[in-house]
């Protein structure tokens, strides 16, 4: 299981704000992210319409989640597949451990997939003595660094160019230490020659799954790299993880979402490889794997139906949001302790760790709300952060100070004559105390505020009680 | 001839307690206009603090006394997007599961606006009479810009501004980092974001910053003078008004023309 | 197993609302909805004649780095793909799929040209391969696993040329969905095991968001579109 830190999510941004490579690697990423997505979006005039029918399209699925499950077991049976059902991390450990030791693997094969993460599949292979090789660049260059991803899409997002190097000096020790590696190209070639022999090595492959579609009992992945299919292709057994609300029900409704999932990702247009798999190896076919296997995971998915939290459901994993979000590019994603960061994890950690564990997460926000302009499936993001915000505090979870301001505030709020009079008297204090500069620099109760910027002055007087002098004076 | 529209203000508990000027150029545009403006007594926040912290019972109690205090009006006009925005969007949402109150949430948010979205798209004025000389730049507040698509409207009132020039700044729609009570419970995060925000705004090399958010703007000022970059701040209703001589946000008051102290 | 499955299904009808499944009519409506298996919105961007729609998919898929050759018919493709590869200083070994298609090209002319046909191994540098159809929205090809086409062909080798006769350019996804339906009867009432939808060579952007080519799939992807379509 992936441990979470998300509720050190404060103390972990104060690290990750004082990470210079973080934060240079960060400035490196966004505008990429954020421009490529814009132009790809322009150059698509039905691309609004399209997540109207990607919100849609979800919102049907998961209304009849169960039938759509059904259905693609049912065809993924008729092609020759197995379809196994986890409904906790440690079911899917099992699961995989015994697709493996029945094959006797000593190694495993993975393409990027986040549900791995989130099951620890990885940890659970090497705690019984079979070597789970990351193929995705980005994911091996964590490995190599021992690092969890920190983007849904971009895992080495937070490396810098630098930092890679210093990583494949220290693992590929049986090459020249001479040699140059400090342009991007030379270590592309590396890793790929390293991976290469691995990828004949493995009995099993393992990936995740963007879409299950239910019609043809298919699984989908969308990638770049050509590792996810050369994963699947050679070694004897495929096994593709999945949670259970990525079903989806023809394979028209799957190319609307197709469309706008990789223009919301990296602004590509389509990606590279999209490959459809549907069970194993045909009878004459050349190559393949000679078995398929599904893995469905609930782990809270089926908690979150008929709830509030419902509508994060047809989150499709493009991570646009948090391409976008201005707190995430701040601290970066580890900062955000598990599996799932930026806005979208913020409402989905709670969900699937409690409110305890993931509380922090929905704070973290401005509500700037620019994470719901960028959804491809129009997902109302600061909505549910802010039904998170209510659960806490009916919970009384939120912090004992700010409940007490916040009470106080309340209290005055709701009795004008009353605030008036208060505010008349903070108005005139305040201004007299900074009379002189019209400002503060340090101010009691305003540390927070005080600490690294001016609070400004008020001018003295409350709109109000001058609005009311104006007229008294006769003035319109 | 036709009757004078009623406009009640919210003039923001922020105006209200920091900065009367934006309320009294908020009510000289209106009247500019053609509107009479009210001022309820009976206001005092729109609840977004309580709403944002959690705090249902809070905010729902503030909103039926802003419904109360408000719905007669012809129209409700709040210098600020994210007041507006607070009662035209989600004063509805609010009260999903009461439905006199939701009907009498809906009326008033029909009726609500942000001031410049209000004059250019409701009164359509297409020109202000004011006059200052000098470059400004605008940051464009989130709830303004995104639950209310404020953002055309002040630059078109602005280009009338006779012999204002505004410099447009990177990221000009990118949080500045206030998000009301998030400033104060991650301030080291919302400091990066006002960093990366006045790093921009100096970048236009403008001699004024302009917005429509207080909370925004008291954000950015703050940041701007601990920072010594010289830059004035101030609400967009207070150049639009021809009310921009007094002291900017977070300047002491003047003296013969010269700021007093620092 | 099967008691996860029963709770997990359970799980979902009971959040839903419901005792059990769906109901027979909504069963009914469901699976009809999935027959009709309806088209959403397809973009106008391939509105356009054939000669338009090629032309829009040369420029797609120029745009993601992979490289095209138009030859007028069959008996162009050998030298085209000879001239390729000594263009680009690559070694004239190439693995081909067993592919009819490709038959129909007389590769004895290419003297230089060594030829396997087949599954491709390790140091395999170049592989030939036609394409089953290829989507012009976006300057796809679709590739299917079969006899013919071992879908290892498609991303073990450095440099994939593919040879894409004109008529088989779709113009969106759905058409090739169609298509896929069309042949089930052929497939055992399945999909083949592997439907590769290639768009560009093998590329990632985990350094640095610097855009590389070739990071496990091919290097180089060099098209090579024959006719003009408005044969049969």
């Amino acid at each position: 299981m992936y441990v979470s830190t998300s509720s050190a999510f404060k103390s972990n941004a104060a690290r990750e704000l004082k990470n210079a490579d973080l934060q240079t690697a960060l400035g490196k990423a966004r505008g990429h992210f954020i421009d490529g997505r814009q132009t790809a979006v322009d150059r698509l005039p039905e691309f609004d319409a399209l997540r109207d029918r990607g919100r849609d399209i979800k919102n049907h699925v998961i209304e009849h989640l169960d039938f759509y499950l059904e259905t693609f077991e049912e065809n993924v049976r008729k092609a020759g597949g197995h379809v196994h059902w986890a409904r906790t991390a440690a079911e899917a450990q099992a699961i995989v451990l015994d697709i493996c030791r029945s094959v006797g693997a000593t190694s495993v094969n993975k393409g990027k997939s986040m549900i791995s993460e989130e099951c620890g599949i990885n940890d659970a292979l090497e705690a019984n003595g079979i070597r789970a090789v990351e193929t995705d660049l980005g994911e091996y260059i964590i490995q190599l660094r021992g690092e969890k991803p920190s983007h849904i899409i971009a895992p080495a997002v937070h490396v810098t160019r630098a930092q890679v190097e210093t990583s494949f000096r220290e693992a590929h020790t049986h090459l020249d230490p001479a040699r140059n590696l400090d342009e991007p190209p030379t270590m592309l070639d590396e890793a790929r020659g390293v991976l290469r022999k691995k990828y004949f090595e493995a009995e099993v492959g393992i990936t995740g799954a963007n879409f299950l579609v239910a019609e043809t009992g298919t699984s989908i992945i969308v990638t770049n790299e050509g590792n996810g299919d050369l994963s699947q292709l050679l070694p004897k057994v495929h096994i593709a993880l999945a949670s259970i609300e990525k079903v989806v029900p023809t394979l028209e409704d799957t190319a609307t979402l197709l469309r706008l999932l990789a223009r919301s990702a990296t602004g590509q247009e389509f990606s590279s490889y999209t490959t459809l798999s549907t069970g194993p190896r045909r009878a004459g076919d050349p190559d393949g794997p000679e078995q398929y296997h599904v893995v469905l995971l609930d782990n809270g998915r089926s908690a979150m139906l008929g709830t509030e939290f419902q509508d994060m459901l047809r989150c499709i994993r493009c991570g646009a949001c948090m391409n976008h979000c201005p707190v995430y590019q701040s601290v970066g994603g580890h900062a955000y302790g598990w599996v799932y960061p930026g806005p979208m994890g913020a409402v989905l950690t709670p969900s699937l760790l409690g409110i305890a564990e993931g509380g922090q997460l929905p704070n973290a926000s401005t509500f700037c709300g620019r994470c719901e302009e960028v959804c491809p499936v129009r997902i109302p993001l600061p909505k549910m952060m802010r039904h998170w915000r209510n659960h806490e505090h009916e919970a009384h979870l939120s912090p004992g100070g700010y409940r007490v301001g916040l009470g106080l505030w309340a209290f005055f709020a709701r009795r004008p004559a009353l605030y008036r009079l208060a505010a008349g008297l903070q108005a005139r204090l305040m201004a007299r105390l900074a009379r002189q500069r019209g400002r503060f620099s340090s101010l009691p109760l305003a540390k927070g505020w005080t600490r690294y910027r001016d609070l400004p002055a008020p001018e003295g007087r409350t709109f109000q009680s001058l609005w009311a002098e104006r007229r008294r004076g006769g003035g319109a | 001839m036709t009757q004078s529209k009623r406009v009640g203000l919210f003039v923001t508990c922020l105006v209200d307690l920091f900065r009367p000027t934006v309320g009294f150029a908020s009510v000289k545009l209106l009247e500019d206009a053609g509107c009479t403006v009210e001022v309820p007594a009976a206001q005092t926040c729109c609840g977004q603090p309580a709403y944002n912290s959690g705090d249902l019972k809070d905010t729902k109690a503030i909103a039926r006394q802003v419904i109360a205090a408000f719905e007669d009006y012809d129209y409700v006009v709040a210098p600020s997007g994210s007041c507006a925005g607070m009662i035209k969007h989600h004063y509805p949402e609010l009260f999903a599961d009461e439905p006199d109150w939701a009907q009498r949430a809906h009326h008033l948010a029909a009726r609500t606006h942000e001031l410049v979205s209000f004059l250019t798209d409701i009164l359509g004025v297409a020109a202000v009479a004011s006059a200052h000389a000098g470059t400004v730049t605008y940051h464009d507040s989130c709830s303004g810009l995104r639950e209310l698509d404020v953002h055309d409207q002040p630059r078109k009132l602005l280009a009338s501004v006779d012999g204002l020039h505004l410099r447009e700044q990177e990221d000009a729609h990118v949080c500045c980092g206030f998000g009301g009570t998030f400033c104060i419970k991650y301030p080291d995060i919302s400091n990066k974001m006002v960093e990366a925000k006045t790093a921009n705004i100096v970048a236009t090399g403008a001699e004024t910053l302009l917005a429509g958010d207080m909370g925004c703007l008291m954000n950015m000022a703050g940041k701007l003078q601990r920072d010594g970059a010289g830059i004035r701040v101030r609400h967009v209703a207070e150049v639009l008004a021809g009310m921009a001589d007094g002291p900017a946000i977070g300047e002491a008051a003047h003296k013969n023309g010269e700021a007093v102290g620092e | 197993m099967s008691a996860a499955r029963d709770q997990i299904l359970g799980s979902v009808r009971k959040a839903l609302g419901r005792d059990g499944p769906v109901d027979a009519g909504t069963a009914e409506r469901l699976r009809a909805g999935i027959a009709a298996h309806a088209r959403n919105i397809v973009p106008k961007r391939t509105d356009l004649d054939r000669p338009a729609l090629l032309d829009l998919f040369q420029t797609m898929a120029q745009n993601v780095h992979a490289t095209v050759a138009r030859v007028a018919r069959m008996d162009d493709v050998p030298a085209a793909v000879g001239d390729y590869l000594k263009g680009q200083n690559l070694p004239a070994q190439i693995v081909m799929a067993p592919d009819p298609t490709l038959d129909g090209a007389d590769w004895g002319s290419q003297k230089l040209l060594e030829i396997r046909r087949g599954v491709p191994v390790e140091s395999d540098p170049v592989s030939v391969t036609s394409a089953a159809a290829a989507v012009a929205e976006t300057g796809t090809l679709i590739m299917n696993s079969g006899p013919d086409h071992p879908s290892t062909l498609n991303f073990l080798p450095e440099t994939h040329i593919v040879v894409l006769p004109a008529s088989r350019v779709a113009k969106s996804y759905e058409d090739i969905w169609d298509q896929l339906r069309g042949q089930m009867a052929e497939r055992g009432g399945l999909l083949p095991r592997t439907v590769n939808m290639v768009t560009g060579p093998s590329r990632s952007g985990d350094i640095e968001q610097t855009l590389l080519l070739g990071a496990h799939g091919p290097r180089r992807l060099h098209i090579v579109l024959v006719g003009d379509g408005e044969e049969t």
